[in-house]
Protein backbone atom coordinates (compact mmCIF):
# COMPACT_ATOMS: atom_id res chain seq x y z
CA UNK A 1 0.00 0.00 0.00
CA UNK A 2 1.81 3.22 -1.50
CA UNK A 3 0.71 6.36 -2.68
CA UNK A 4 -3.13 7.98 -2.59
CA UNK A 5 -4.22 9.64 -5.72
CA UNK A 6 -7.37 11.44 -6.64
CA UNK A 7 -7.08 9.87 -10.07
CA UNK A 8 -6.37 5.95 -10.79
CA UNK A 9 -2.83 5.75 -10.32
CA UNK A 10 -2.33 4.44 -13.89
CA UNK A 11 -5.43 4.52 -16.97
CA UNK A 12 -4.55 0.96 -18.53
CA UNK A 13 -2.96 1.92 -22.42
CA UNK A 14 -5.59 1.12 -24.70
CA UNK A 15 -3.90 1.85 -27.48
CA UNK A 16 -6.62 3.99 -28.75
CA UNK A 17 -4.01 6.56 -30.91
CA UNK A 18 -4.71 4.74 -34.55
CA UNK A 19 -2.28 1.80 -35.15
CA UNK A 20 -1.45 1.24 -38.59
CA UNK A 21 -0.66 -2.75 -37.61
CA UNK A 22 -2.25 -4.86 -39.90
CA UNK A 23 -2.48 -8.61 -39.98
CA UNK A 24 -3.08 -11.24 -42.91
CA UNK A 25 -3.49 -14.72 -42.20
CA UNK A 26 -2.98 -16.74 -45.05
CA UNK A 27 -5.67 -20.25 -44.40
CA UNK A 28 -4.28 -22.78 -46.79
CA UNK A 29 -5.84 -26.11 -44.64
CA UNK A 30 -9.19 -27.41 -44.38
CA UNK A 31 -8.72 -30.32 -41.58
CA UNK A 32 -10.68 -29.16 -38.53
CA UNK A 33 -7.67 -29.18 -36.46
CA UNK A 34 -6.09 -26.88 -38.70
CA UNK A 35 -8.30 -24.19 -39.54
CA UNK A 36 -8.26 -23.29 -35.38
CA UNK A 37 -4.92 -22.00 -35.76
CA UNK A 38 -5.89 -18.73 -38.14
CA UNK A 39 -9.20 -18.31 -36.95
CA UNK A 40 -8.27 -18.09 -33.33
CA UNK A 41 -5.73 -15.70 -33.84
CA UNK A 42 -7.58 -13.61 -36.32
CA UNK A 43 -10.34 -12.99 -33.56
CA UNK A 44 -7.63 -12.66 -31.22
CA UNK A 45 -6.35 -9.77 -32.93
CA UNK A 46 -9.82 -8.21 -33.95
CA UNK A 47 -9.92 -7.64 -30.06
CA UNK A 48 -7.09 -5.86 -29.84
CA UNK A 49 -8.31 -3.54 -32.31
CA UNK A 50 -6.26 -4.61 -35.26
CA UNK A 51 -6.91 -4.36 -38.71
CA UNK A 52 -7.63 -8.30 -39.43
CA UNK A 53 -8.02 -10.11 -43.03
CA UNK A 54 -7.90 -13.60 -44.06
CA UNK A 55 -6.74 -14.91 -47.14
CA UNK A 56 -8.11 -18.65 -48.01
CA UNK A 57 -6.74 -20.92 -50.20
CA UNK A 58 -6.15 -24.22 -51.48
CA UNK A 59 -8.18 -26.47 -48.44
CA UNK A 60 -8.45 -23.63 -46.27
CA UNK A 61 -11.46 -22.85 -48.98
CA UNK A 62 -13.43 -24.98 -47.24
CA UNK A 63 -13.64 -22.98 -44.44
CA UNK A 64 -15.15 -20.27 -46.31
CA UNK A 65 -17.46 -22.84 -48.67
CA UNK A 66 -21.41 -22.88 -47.74
CA UNK A 67 -21.60 -26.61 -48.49
CA UNK A 68 -18.38 -27.66 -46.91
CA UNK A 69 -17.61 -25.32 -44.21
CA UNK A 70 -19.85 -27.26 -41.73
CA UNK A 71 -18.41 -31.08 -42.37
CA UNK A 72 -14.40 -30.78 -42.04
CA UNK A 73 -13.22 -33.55 -40.70
CA UNK A 74 -10.07 -34.76 -38.83
CA UNK A 75 -7.10 -37.77 -38.77
CA UNK A 76 -4.09 -38.94 -37.58
CA UNK A 77 -3.30 -40.44 -40.52
CA UNK A 78 0.21 -39.16 -40.76
CA UNK A 79 0.13 -37.51 -37.73
CA UNK A 80 2.77 -38.98 -35.28
CA UNK A 81 2.22 -36.90 -32.39
CA UNK A 82 -1.57 -37.83 -31.86
CA UNK A 83 -2.37 -38.80 -28.81
CA UNK A 84 -5.38 -39.32 -26.70
CA UNK A 85 -5.81 -36.16 -24.17
CA UNK A 86 -3.74 -36.20 -20.73
CA UNK A 87 -2.21 -39.95 -22.20
CA UNK A 88 1.26 -40.56 -22.95
CA UNK A 89 0.27 -43.43 -25.58
CA UNK A 90 0.55 -42.59 -28.86
CA UNK A 91 -2.54 -43.46 -31.07
CA UNK A 92 -0.94 -46.44 -33.87
CA UNK A 93 -0.84 -44.98 -37.12
CA UNK A 94 -2.42 -48.01 -38.83
CA UNK A 95 -5.57 -47.47 -36.90
CA UNK A 96 -6.17 -44.27 -38.50
CA UNK A 97 -7.43 -45.75 -41.38
CA UNK A 98 -9.68 -48.13 -40.88
CA UNK A 99 -13.59 -47.06 -41.51
CA UNK A 100 -15.16 -44.82 -39.34
CA UNK A 101 -12.13 -43.68 -37.64
CA UNK A 102 -12.09 -40.21 -39.25
CA UNK A 103 -15.69 -39.66 -38.49
CA UNK A 104 -15.00 -40.75 -35.01
CA UNK A 105 -11.83 -38.46 -34.43
CA UNK A 106 -13.67 -35.63 -35.64
CA UNK A 107 -16.41 -36.31 -33.26
CA UNK A 108 -14.33 -36.00 -30.40
CA UNK A 109 -11.87 -33.49 -31.49
CA UNK A 110 -15.35 -31.57 -31.74
CA UNK A 111 -16.25 -32.02 -28.63
CA UNK A 112 -13.06 -30.83 -27.03
CA UNK A 113 -13.46 -27.75 -28.72
CA UNK A 114 -16.86 -27.26 -27.65
CA UNK A 115 -16.25 -28.23 -24.38
CA UNK A 116 -13.90 -25.16 -24.14
CA UNK A 117 -16.89 -22.95 -25.16
CA UNK A 118 -15.29 -22.13 -28.64
CA UNK A 119 -17.45 -21.88 -31.47
CA UNK A 120 -17.74 -24.59 -34.76
CA UNK A 121 -16.13 -23.40 -37.57
CA UNK A 122 -19.22 -21.52 -39.03
CA UNK A 123 -20.26 -19.92 -35.87
CA UNK A 124 -16.58 -18.63 -35.56
CA UNK A 125 -16.03 -16.94 -38.85
CA UNK A 126 -19.04 -15.35 -38.35
CA UNK A 127 -17.98 -13.93 -35.20
CA UNK A 128 -14.91 -12.84 -36.35
CA UNK A 129 -17.07 -11.29 -39.15
CA UNK A 130 -18.93 -9.28 -36.99
CA UNK A 131 -15.59 -8.35 -35.18
CA UNK A 132 -14.61 -6.70 -37.95
CA UNK A 133 -12.44 -9.44 -40.18
CA UNK A 134 -12.24 -9.26 -44.00
CA UNK A 135 -12.41 -12.48 -45.65
CA UNK A 136 -10.81 -13.16 -49.22
CA UNK A 137 -10.80 -15.96 -51.65
CA UNK A 138 -8.07 -17.59 -53.67
CA UNK A 139 -8.67 -17.31 -57.78
CA UNK A 140 -6.29 -19.99 -58.47
CA UNK A 141 -8.30 -21.97 -55.89
CA UNK A 142 -11.76 -20.80 -56.71
CA UNK A 143 -11.12 -21.59 -60.31
CA UNK A 144 -9.37 -25.36 -59.71
CA UNK A 145 -12.00 -26.05 -57.62
CA UNK A 146 -14.57 -24.59 -59.89
CA UNK A 147 -15.93 -22.04 -57.37
CA UNK A 148 -17.78 -19.32 -57.71
CA UNK A 149 -19.00 -16.34 -55.36
CA UNK A 150 -22.18 -18.02 -55.48
CA UNK A 151 -20.45 -20.83 -53.49
CA UNK A 152 -18.93 -19.31 -50.86
CA UNK A 153 -20.67 -17.23 -47.69
CA UNK A 154 -21.89 -14.00 -47.89
CA UNK A 155 -19.19 -12.28 -46.51
CA UNK A 156 -16.76 -13.11 -48.25
CA UNK A 157 -15.51 -10.41 -50.17
CA UNK A 158 -14.14 -11.20 -52.89
CA UNK A 159 -12.02 -13.74 -55.02
CA UNK A 160 -9.00 -12.35 -55.49
CA UNK A 161 -5.49 -12.98 -57.35
CA UNK A 162 -2.40 -13.54 -55.06
CA UNK A 163 -0.95 -10.07 -56.67
CA UNK A 164 -4.40 -8.79 -55.52
CA UNK A 165 -3.20 -10.43 -51.77
CA UNK A 166 0.60 -9.33 -52.06
CA UNK A 167 -1.11 -5.15 -52.43
CA UNK A 168 -3.68 -6.18 -49.74
CA UNK A 169 -0.72 -7.13 -47.18
CA UNK A 170 1.28 -3.71 -47.70
CA UNK A 171 2.30 -3.18 -44.59
CA UNK A 172 0.83 -6.23 -42.90
CA UNK A 173 2.54 -8.96 -40.76
CA UNK A 174 1.64 -12.31 -42.48
CA UNK A 175 1.33 -15.46 -41.09
CA UNK A 176 0.88 -18.54 -43.26
CA UNK A 177 -1.13 -21.31 -41.59
CA UNK B 1 0.14 -2.86 -4.59
CA UNK B 2 -1.30 0.83 -5.72
CA UNK B 3 -4.55 2.12 -4.13
CA UNK B 4 -6.18 5.11 -6.12
CA UNK B 5 -8.97 7.11 -5.08
CA UNK B 6 -11.81 6.95 -6.80
CA UNK B 7 -15.40 8.54 -6.41
CA UNK B 8 -13.96 8.76 -2.97
CA UNK B 9 -13.35 5.49 -2.66
CA UNK B 10 -9.86 4.45 -1.99
CA UNK B 11 -9.68 1.08 -4.59
CA UNK B 12 -6.07 -1.10 -4.80
CA UNK B 13 -5.25 -1.33 -8.63
CA UNK B 14 -2.49 -3.16 -10.45
CA UNK B 15 0.23 -1.53 -12.20
CA UNK B 16 -1.64 -0.83 -15.20
CA UNK B 17 -4.55 0.65 -13.34
CA UNK B 18 -7.10 -2.26 -13.00
CA UNK B 19 -8.90 -2.93 -9.86
CA UNK B 20 -8.02 -6.35 -7.95
CA UNK B 21 -10.34 -6.26 -5.42
CA UNK B 22 -13.60 -7.19 -6.81
CA UNK B 23 -16.03 -6.25 -3.68
CA UNK B 24 -14.62 -2.57 -3.94
CA UNK B 25 -16.32 -1.65 -7.07
CA UNK B 26 -19.37 0.44 -6.99
CA UNK B 27 -21.58 2.21 -9.87
CA UNK B 28 -19.94 4.92 -9.48
CA UNK B 29 -16.41 3.91 -9.99
CA UNK B 30 -17.54 2.48 -12.85
CA UNK B 31 -19.01 5.63 -14.30
CA UNK B 32 -15.32 6.88 -13.25
CA UNK B 33 -13.09 4.61 -15.10
CA UNK B 34 -15.22 4.63 -18.26
CA UNK B 35 -14.57 8.73 -18.26
CA UNK B 36 -11.05 7.64 -17.97
CA UNK B 37 -11.02 6.07 -21.26
CA UNK B 38 -13.73 7.66 -22.56
CA UNK B 39 -16.62 5.77 -22.81
CA UNK B 40 -20.38 7.34 -21.61
CA UNK B 41 -22.54 4.33 -20.18
CA UNK B 42 -25.48 3.91 -21.28
CA UNK B 43 -27.86 1.27 -20.54
CA UNK B 44 -26.48 -1.53 -23.03
CA UNK B 45 -22.58 -0.69 -21.16
CA UNK B 46 -24.60 -1.45 -17.94
CA UNK B 47 -26.43 -4.65 -19.48
CA UNK B 48 -23.07 -6.08 -20.36
CA UNK B 49 -21.11 -4.81 -17.23
CA UNK B 50 -23.97 -6.69 -14.84
CA UNK B 51 -23.17 -9.75 -16.96
CA UNK B 52 -19.71 -9.77 -16.66
CA UNK B 53 -19.70 -9.17 -13.10
CA UNK B 54 -22.26 -12.01 -12.20
CA UNK B 55 -20.31 -13.97 -14.05
CA UNK B 56 -17.01 -13.81 -12.53
CA UNK B 57 -18.56 -14.09 -9.59
CA UNK B 58 -19.99 -17.20 -10.29
CA UNK B 59 -17.07 -18.99 -12.49
CA UNK B 60 -14.43 -17.22 -10.69
CA UNK B 61 -12.73 -15.59 -13.68
CA UNK B 62 -13.57 -12.80 -16.39
CA UNK B 63 -16.33 -13.59 -19.53
CA UNK B 64 -14.33 -14.13 -23.15
CA UNK B 65 -16.62 -11.75 -25.32
CA UNK B 66 -17.47 -15.34 -26.96
CA UNK B 67 -19.13 -15.42 -23.66
CA UNK B 68 -20.68 -12.31 -22.87
CA UNK B 69 -22.17 -12.57 -26.38
CA UNK B 70 -23.75 -16.12 -26.38
CA UNK B 71 -24.25 -16.30 -22.69
CA UNK B 72 -24.76 -12.43 -21.93
CA UNK B 73 -26.70 -11.86 -25.03
CA UNK B 74 -24.93 -8.98 -26.13
CA UNK B 75 -23.83 -9.65 -29.76
CA UNK B 76 -20.44 -9.63 -30.62
CA UNK B 77 -20.98 -6.49 -33.20
CA UNK B 78 -22.60 -4.52 -30.78
CA UNK B 79 -19.66 -5.59 -28.20
CA UNK B 80 -17.26 -3.73 -30.45
CA UNK B 81 -19.57 -0.48 -30.66
CA UNK B 82 -20.19 -0.40 -27.27
CA UNK B 83 -16.05 -1.24 -26.10
CA UNK B 84 -14.31 0.45 -29.14
CA UNK B 85 -11.29 -1.49 -30.48
CA UNK B 86 -10.51 -3.49 -27.49
CA UNK B 87 -13.85 -4.80 -26.02
CA UNK B 88 -12.73 -7.64 -23.77
CA UNK B 89 -10.21 -5.26 -21.98
CA UNK B 90 -12.30 -2.31 -21.95
CA UNK B 91 -15.21 -3.71 -20.34
CA UNK B 92 -13.03 -5.59 -17.96
CA UNK B 93 -11.60 -2.65 -16.71
CA UNK B 94 -14.72 -0.51 -16.11
CA UNK B 95 -16.62 -3.56 -14.43
CA UNK B 96 -13.47 -4.05 -12.15
CA UNK B 97 -12.21 -7.08 -13.37
CA UNK B 98 -9.22 -8.89 -14.16
CA UNK B 99 -8.91 -9.34 -17.94
CA UNK B 100 -9.92 -12.36 -19.94
CA UNK B 101 -7.63 -15.27 -20.14
CA UNK B 102 -9.59 -17.37 -22.54
CA UNK B 103 -8.20 -17.22 -26.02
CA UNK B 104 -11.18 -17.28 -27.68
Amino acid sequence: MTTVQEAPVVVPDFGDEDTDRKICFIASKGTLDMVYPSLVMANAALGEGIETHIFFTFWGMDIITKERQEDLQFTWMGNTAMHPPGKKMHMPQGLAGLPGMTGMATKMMKKQIADLDVPEVPDFVQMIVDAGGQLWACKMSADMMDLTMDDLIDDVQGIISATDFIELSEGAQVIFT
Amino acid sequence: MPVATIAGADVAVDDEGFMTEFDEWNDEIAKFLAGQIGIELADRHWEVINFVRSDYKAQGETPTLRRVSTVGGVPTKELFQLFPKKPAKKMSYISGVPKPHGCV
